[in-house]
Parts: structure tokens; sequence; C-alpha cells
């Protein structure tokens, strides 16, 4: 099975617990204004085997200890879901721990193949990092290109299939830290019964640079990164009891 | 009943049985301590004043241009100055290396032009008496050293790709046993010096002479250094009997040494296990409280933080600021598995908090998996703070030398007392790449009499084709001409050393080792990772030679990609570890001076950038004129696969083939360690 990859980072602290082996999977159906990997977005990459892509991540294993272990991310990572699927069953062969960080913009409920194929997944995946873009349908469509019913569906049959999720939510100054929405989502996420953490990310302005190299028009500019402030009040609406 | 008041309470060993044995003490004495940083106690009043003097005098320096005061007179010994103070009635330990805080000693033992250029630079002149004796009556190692040099050195050293040489200042490297001063008192020491000379028999050829006039020496320099001390009002001829007599002992031993040697490197070794053993002995007597003990140890580091040299701004600029290397390696575990660490590893590291950060003392923690979850906790929780604390892998250096070790300048480690170092400074690989490609001429540096390339090297056969560089043909030639440099390199570095002990030997310091003494030949490497990126291109690209209208190559096309170091691809690493290892074995292959045991570092940390400024075009892209990068660090950005697939790279760096230390600068932000604290 082939996978096609933007790259690796053999010491990723921020995209799941402990020290993580992280892969970015090319290609991407979303086009988030506030993206900061665009060059992830088309299609192309270069292509690694699963055995290749696990021989590199066990280079790392002695680093891994008690939490670290693989996340997989992008791009989207689950537009190449049978690769995905293939490197995390072998992944856990080799005992280590799996984490794909997802807009679960894949899973489709109507679909009986798709949702098959993330059942399947499912079977060998330890935790999701489900990004919830906007929990208003219309909203998200103007971020993002795409609604949101498929990752809302895709919440509900993670908690249902007893997976582990790490909600992760973006905060934009003016897009998505509306105290209405925050809490729309927060009431969301308490019908979710496996939510382990809720993140919040603080939207930055290091991706513009990229934008600039592969000459693309900046969609968020003048946008400044949100206050501390607003970061704390955002995760006191998302997680406090 | 003890033979001296100093001993009594400690537990005897053969330490106490007339011999000089500082580890079976510490081993029969000490105290682990695993317990957390609550027992730690502030700075005093005292010590915040005496701070605030070395702050005041600090910005007086720099406003002054780096140097506040000089003597141009007095040349330094241990006993040329009186004593010198910050503020007599505050210091709890005491010692300057002049009659005046901030001012720079007159050290020309190692050669006279670079105490005069420091001067002049400075706005300084030298004594004209002094240069007198210098030049007319009394050589220096410097004049030594030059009456000496083959042309091909001269050349080798103008070309620099032999660089950093300690052919004009002192040496330094040299740890003396400064914990024997506080444990023996010098009268025992001399004593046994004493016995050592007189077993020195026989036919006198050249060697034992030598060794007799050594001692002789290190005798002398030990009765001056009880009279430096009694200058001070101490006396240090018996064993120190309290804590703060150790400490001051103890110091005393290292400024004497830093009065004696302008050192490159003047580290003073591993002091916190044994300074503990006094500190316990005075807390359970009830003679001194915490508070007394931090401050011992406070003013006891604030006098390391103030030690000066008077040095060129050329020096200067080749280690990036003005370093004096005082190393104290700290912790680690003992080879019967009890830790190190003792409460005064705390107290040397608290000094961080009390007085604030600071690059020296370099304090350097020896790091084990199995040190004390706490004292973990501990260095961690300071060095987010403070950026100050050097980590060096007790596990790996453990092994070969036991646990009595410590690390002269940054990462070279030796038995304390019981091992010395020859420092060799650098051999430039990249640079010697180039010269296999150009048949041993220099790609920057012309003949000033032809205007012609220099040639530095023998004529070797250099790459004539401008095809694509052949990976096998470039090998073969490299490989010769790693040579010629090793052999170069090697000779260099035996006839600056004969120099140095002839003419600026360090007897202090050596007074305070065993007399059979272990050398070590520290020879070094720079431009490893620019080499190995080099030969990759070479080898997996396509690299086409551009010469200029002399015919040499002056810089290289290359088509197509190729693995680098620093991405944990064995491609590219494997090269690394070919040029390591080729290297140290052709190294080892010479006679080394007074039979050292060749070791290599891989350490260049700073003056990687003055080493490239001498680097022409390389064939991995690099260009003329950049930073190497430093130590054993892949090239800058080319490491793309995050930090532990670079640090794999390094860690593939075989250790016994650079027993003198490998370096990898990583600096990383606090935000890509994790979002939680």
């Amino acid at each position: 099975m082939i996978g096609r990859i933007h790259s690796f980072e053999s010491f990723g602290t921020v995209d799941g617990p402990g020290i993580r082996f992280v892969v970015f999977l090319q290609g991407c159906p979303l086009r988030c204004q506030y993206c900061h990997n665009p060059d992830t977005w088309e299609a192309g990459g270069k292509e690694y085997t699963v055995e290749e892509v696990v021989a590199q991540a066990l280079r790392y294993k002695n680093y891994f200890g008690d939490k670290g272990g693989v996340t997989v991310t992008g791009g989207e990572p689950l537009v190449q879901i049978d690769f995905v699927t293939e490197l995390f069953k072998a992944l856990k062969a080799k005992g280590i721990h799996t984490c794909v960080d997802t807009s679960g913009i894949t899973f489709n409920p109507e679909s009986e193949t798709s949702v098959d194929k993330h059942k399947k997944l499912l079977g060998v995946t330890d935790l999701v990092l489900l990004d919830i873009k906007h929990i208003d349908d219309e909203a998200c469509k103007n971020l993002t290109g795409q609604g949101n019913a498929h990752t809302l569906a895709f919440a509900k049959f993670l908690s249902d299939n007893g997976t582990p999720i790490w909600i992760r939510q973006v905060l934009v100054p003016g897009i998505t830290d509306g105290e209405e929405s925050l809490a729309r989502t927060r009431a969301f996420i308490d019908e979710l019964k496996t939510v382990q953490k809720v993140e919040v990310l603080p939207y930055h302005t290091m991706g513009a640079v990229k934008y600039e190299k592969l000459g693309l028009e900046y969609p968020l500019q003048g946008v400044d990164a949100p206050s501390k402030e607003k970061v704390a009040y955002a995760k006191r609406i998302l997680t406090e009891k | 009943m003890m033979q001296y008041k100093g001993w009594e309470g400690f537990v005897p060993g053969k330490w106490c049985n007339d011999e000089v044995d500082v580890r079976d003490f510490i081993q029969h004495n000490y105290t682990p301590y695993e317990g957390d940083a609550a027992f730690l106690a502030p700075a005093t009043e005292a010590t915040k004043k005496l701070w605030d003097i070395i702050c005041d005098l600090t910005k007086k320096e720099i406003a002054a241009g780096g140097v506040l005061n000089a003597d141009t007179k007095i040349v330094s010994t241990l006993t040329s100055h009186g004593a010198g103070y910050l503020d007599k009635d505050l210091e709890k330990i005491v010692g300057l290396q002049t009659d005046e805080p901030f001012k720079r000693a007159l050290q020309p033992f190692g050669g006279i032009r670079m105490s005069e250029g420091a001067l002049e630079m400075y706005g300084y002149t030298i004594d004209p008496q002094v240069k007198e004796i210098f030049t007319k009556y009394r050589k220096t190692h410097n004049e030594g050293v030059f009456d000496a040099y083959t042309p091909e050195m001269r050349a080798a050293r103008s070309a620099h790709i032999l660089t950093g040489l300690p052919d004009a200042y002192g040496r330094g490297r040299i740890i003396g046993d400064y914990r024997r001063v506080a444990l023996y008192g010098v009268d025992y020491l001399i004593r046994k010096k004493e016995e050592d000379k007189l077993a020195i028999n026989g036919d006198m050829l050249p060697e034992k002479v030598r060794d007799r006039e050594e001692l002789a020496d290190q005798i002398k320099a030990l009765k001056a250094l009880k009279e430096m001390a009694a200058i001070y009002g101490c006396d240090i001829s018996r064993p120190a009997e309290t804590a703060q007599e150790a400490i001051q002992a103890l110091y005393f031993g290292y400024l004497a040494a830093v009065k004696d040697q302008n050192g490159a490197a003047m580290s003073i070794g591993r002091n916190t296990t044994f300074l503990d053993i006094y500190i316990e002995r005075d807390l359970q007597k009830g003679i001194i409280t915490e508070e007394q003990a931090q401050e011992f140890i406070d003013h006891f580091i604030m006098k390391l933080r103030i030690v000066k040299f008077m040095r060129t701004k050329e020096y200067n600029e080749l280690f990036s600021g003005d370093p004096t290397w005082v190393t104290e390696a700290i912790g680690g575990m003992g080879v019967d598995g009890r830790t190190l660490v003792t409460k005064t590893a705390y107290r040397v590291l608290h000094t961080l908090d009390n007085l604030g950060p600071a690059p020296e003392p370099n304090l350097t923690v020896l790091w084990s998996k199995r040190l004390p979850v706490n004292f973990k906790r501990f260095c961690a929780d300071i060095s987010i703070r403070t950026s100050s604390i050097q980590y060096e892998s007790d596990d790996l250096m453990r092994p070969e030398m036991g646990d009595d070790y410590a690390i002269a300048c940054c990462v070279s480690c030796m038995k304390v007392g019981k091992d010395m170092q020859f420092f060799g400074a650098r051999a430039n690989l990249a640079k010697c790449l180039l010269y296999a490609i150009n048949g041993g001429k220099d790609e920057l540096m012309k003949d000033k009499k032809t205007g012609k390339p220099m040639q530095v090297s023998p004529e070797f056969m250099p790459i004539t084709s401008n095809d694509a560089l052949d990976f096998n043909e470039v090998i073969a030639k490299f490989d010769n001409m790693m040579t010629w440099l090793a052999d170069l390199y090697v000779n260099t570095l035996n006839l600056i050393h004969y120099m140095h002990d002839k003419y600026s030997y360090e007897a202090l310091e050596m007074s305070l080792h065993d007399t059979k003494v272990r050398r070590f030949f520290a020879t070094g490497i720079a431009g490893l990772s620019c080499t190995a990126d080099a030969l990759s291109a070479i080898k997996y690209a396509k690299v086409y030679p551009v010469r200029n209208e002399d015919g040499i190559v002056v810089d290289y096309r290359i088509e197509g990609d190729f693995p680098k170091y620093g991405n944990n691809d064995d491609r590219a690493d494997e090269l690394a570890v070919w040029v390591l290892k080729t290297f140290m074995k052709k190294v080892k292959s010479h006679y080394t001076y007074r039979d050292s045991v060749p070791t290599t570092s891989i350490l260049t940390i700073t003056s990687n950038v003055v080493y490239g400024k001498k680097t022409g075009n390389t064939p991995d892209g690099r260009r003329g004129g950049t930073p190497l990068a430093p130590g054993a660090n892949p090239m800058h950005g080319r490491d793309c696969n995050g930090a532990l697939a670079s640090l794999e790279s390094v860690a593939k760096l075989p250790y016994e083939y650079s027993r003198d230390g490998i370096s990898n600068t990583f600096s990383i932000t606090p935000g890509s360690l994790g979002k939680e604290d």
C-alpha cells in the first residue's frame, strides 16, 4: 500500500500525547482560511509504502515512552484512509500508540462503504484529534468551503464506537471566537461520551509566508492572533464544569 | 585519633593512609541527597551587596570598551600581587587575580606579543622593561614554537587548514585537583612530591632530567601557593578544618592556577560532592547554618564569575566573547550505584537564583537516567528559568572514566588529578576535501611571491576532469590528503606542546596531579557535517567543478538532490562516520608527544564561524566564507525531519573515536516542547 506524504516530523510534541513521530499526508479537500499548511492542499507528495513509514517511525520508538507514538495529520489524512488504516495496523502490531488528526470530512454516514472504512480505521486507532472547524454549518462553509455535517456525524460515530477523542477548536478572532458559537460547540461536546480533552488552538500568522511562497493570497490578511485573555475565555466556555 | 584536626569526624580509609586519594575520601564520607530543593536559603545581605559591587564594575567595564584596568608592569605569578578585595568585611571567600577587582593580569609566558597586542588594543602600553626581559632574556612559548615550525606548518597555519593552534597563548584545558589543597593541606602535598622526586634516579636520560626539573617546579609552586594564601592571612599548609576553610583552600588552588596561566579553558573540576562533606560536618556540629553554607558557596561562585584574562580582540572573536570556561561538573552517578548528587549540587546551582543567570562558571550537570527525580526536576526548573546549565551524558562517560572525572572546556572529560591533556585545536576537514580536489593548492590564498594559488601540501595530483566529480576518485584523493593532514597536524602539536612544557609549564596545576599522569593528545575536527554533505552530493547528485583562470576549482554546480547529514538518513550519516573514523585512525598512527593517548573532538561551538570564513565554496553548495556548522551539528537548515532525526544523526558518530567530546548545539523554544508546563 502506497501513501502520498508531504513530510515527517521526528519530534512532534503538540499533536497528541507525549513525544510523537508525525506523518504529514499530502492533499486536502478543505480550504480553511486559517490553514497554516497550504503546501499540503494539492495532491502530490512523495510516495512511501507502509513498511517504509513504519521503519521510519520505529527509529524513534525509544523516545515515545509510555505516552508517545505516531500521529498522522496533513492535509486531511483520511483522504488516504486505506493507507492510514494499513499503517496503523502495522504500527499496532509493533505496540505503538496511533493517533489521527482529522476534520472528519471524509465520513459520509449515508454511504455504507464510507462507514465501513472508518469503522475499520477505528479498530486500529487509539486516539482521534477531531478538528471542529465551526459549529455553524453556514459559517463552516464560509470558513472551509464545506459544511460541518460530516464532521459532527463523525464525532457521534466516534463517541458511539468508544474511541477516545480530543476536540480541537482553532480560535480565529472575528470568526470562531463568538460566545454564542462557542457555547453551541460546548453543548455539542457535552453530548459526546468519549471526549478526553478539549484544546483551544490560538490562530497564528506563521503560515502567511507559505502563501506568499505558493503565490496564493492570504485570506486572513490583517487578522491578528487572539489575545491571551480571549484564549482563556474560550477555554473556559469549552471546558469549565 | 586522626593525624590532623581537619580530618576529625571523617571516616578513614586509604585516603588518609599516606596516600593522595580524594575519590576514596569522597566515597567513604559523602551523603547522597535525593530530596527536593526546599532546604535552600536565599542570598544574604552581604551577598547582595557584593554582587551589586560586581554588577557596577561590570557596567563600568563595558563602558570602558571591554577592559576596566590592566596591569602593564607586574608579571603575574602566584605571589606577584598584594591582597585584593571587593569588600574585605563582607567577603567570606577571598582572593583576586591581582590586587584589584577587574584588573587584568599581565601573563607573558605564553607569548609576549599576545600580551603586548592585547594591551595595545585596549589603550594600554606594556612596560618597556617587561618587553625587554621577555624578548631579550626570557624566551616565551610563542617564540619557541615559531623558532621550530617548519615552512609547511606555517603554510598550513596561515591557510587555516589548521586553526586555533595554541601556539601564541596558554593551552589551558588542564584541571588541577584543587580539592587536594583543602583535604591534605599544602605541606602534605609537598612531602608527597618530594618523595616522588627522590624516586627518580639512575641514568639521567633527558626524560628523567625533565621529570626531576618539573617536580622541582611543582614543589616551588606549592610553596608559592602557601605564600599566596598567607598574603590573605590564611594558612593552608594544613588540612582545612571547616567548610569555609575547605572552600577557601580549594579556591586558592584554583586562583593560583589562573594567576599562573592564561589558558584557553581554565576549568575547575568536580567539587560539589567533596565540599558537601565539609558542609555536612559543620551543619551536624551546629557551627554553621544553611544560610551560611549558601553564603560561602555564593561568594565562591561569585569569585569564579569574575575570572578574567587579557586577550586580543581576534582571540575573543574566535571564541565569540571572552570565555574562561570555568567548568564545574555537578552530580552524576557513582560506580557503586549511589548518586553523587548532594545538597551542595543544589547549592551551587542555586547561585543562578541567588546571583542571577551567568555563563560562567560553566555549570555542567552530569546527566544520568538514574539521577534522583527531584534533582532532575530541580535542574529542569532552573534551566527553564535561566538557560544557564550545560548537560552532559554521565552514562556515556562513566564506563570509560569512572565516577571522579571532570570536564575541561565544554565537553572534554578527564579523571581529576590523574589525567591531563594537550589541547590541539582543530583540523578543518572541509578545507582538506577542497585540497584533495585541488591537489593541495589553497582555494582562497595566493602565494605572496608568485601571485599564484598557494601550494600548502606537497603537490598531489588534482582532479583535472570537468565532468561531474567521480565519488571514488574524490574519496581516494581525500583519503590521501587526510593522511598528509593528520601527519602534519600531529607533528605540529608535538612541537607546540614540547615548547609549552619548556617555556610555560603549568607547575601549579601539575602539582595537583599524580606524578604519573595520563596524558591525552586532544585533536579536533572542524567542518564534519559540511564534509559529509559534500561527499554525499558527489555520491548521490552530480557535482560539476567550476574553475578560475588558474585552473583551481573555486565553485561547484550541483544537479539533482542528495541526502544530507541530520535527517537520520544512513546514506549521508555513514559518510560522516567514515570521515571521523578515517581521520582518527590516521592520527593514531603517529607518535604523540610524551606517549599521550590520541583523542579527538568535534566541538567547534563558536569558532566554526571564523573557520568558515577561511573556507571557500564547498561541493555541498555551501557558499565560501559562510559558517561551518558548530561541532557535530548538521549544516544550518538542512535537517528537515525534526529534532529527533537531527539528534539521531549526531548520535551515530561513534564516541570511542571521539573521546574528547562531540557537541551538538540545539535550541528549542518552550512552545515547541508542548502546550503544558
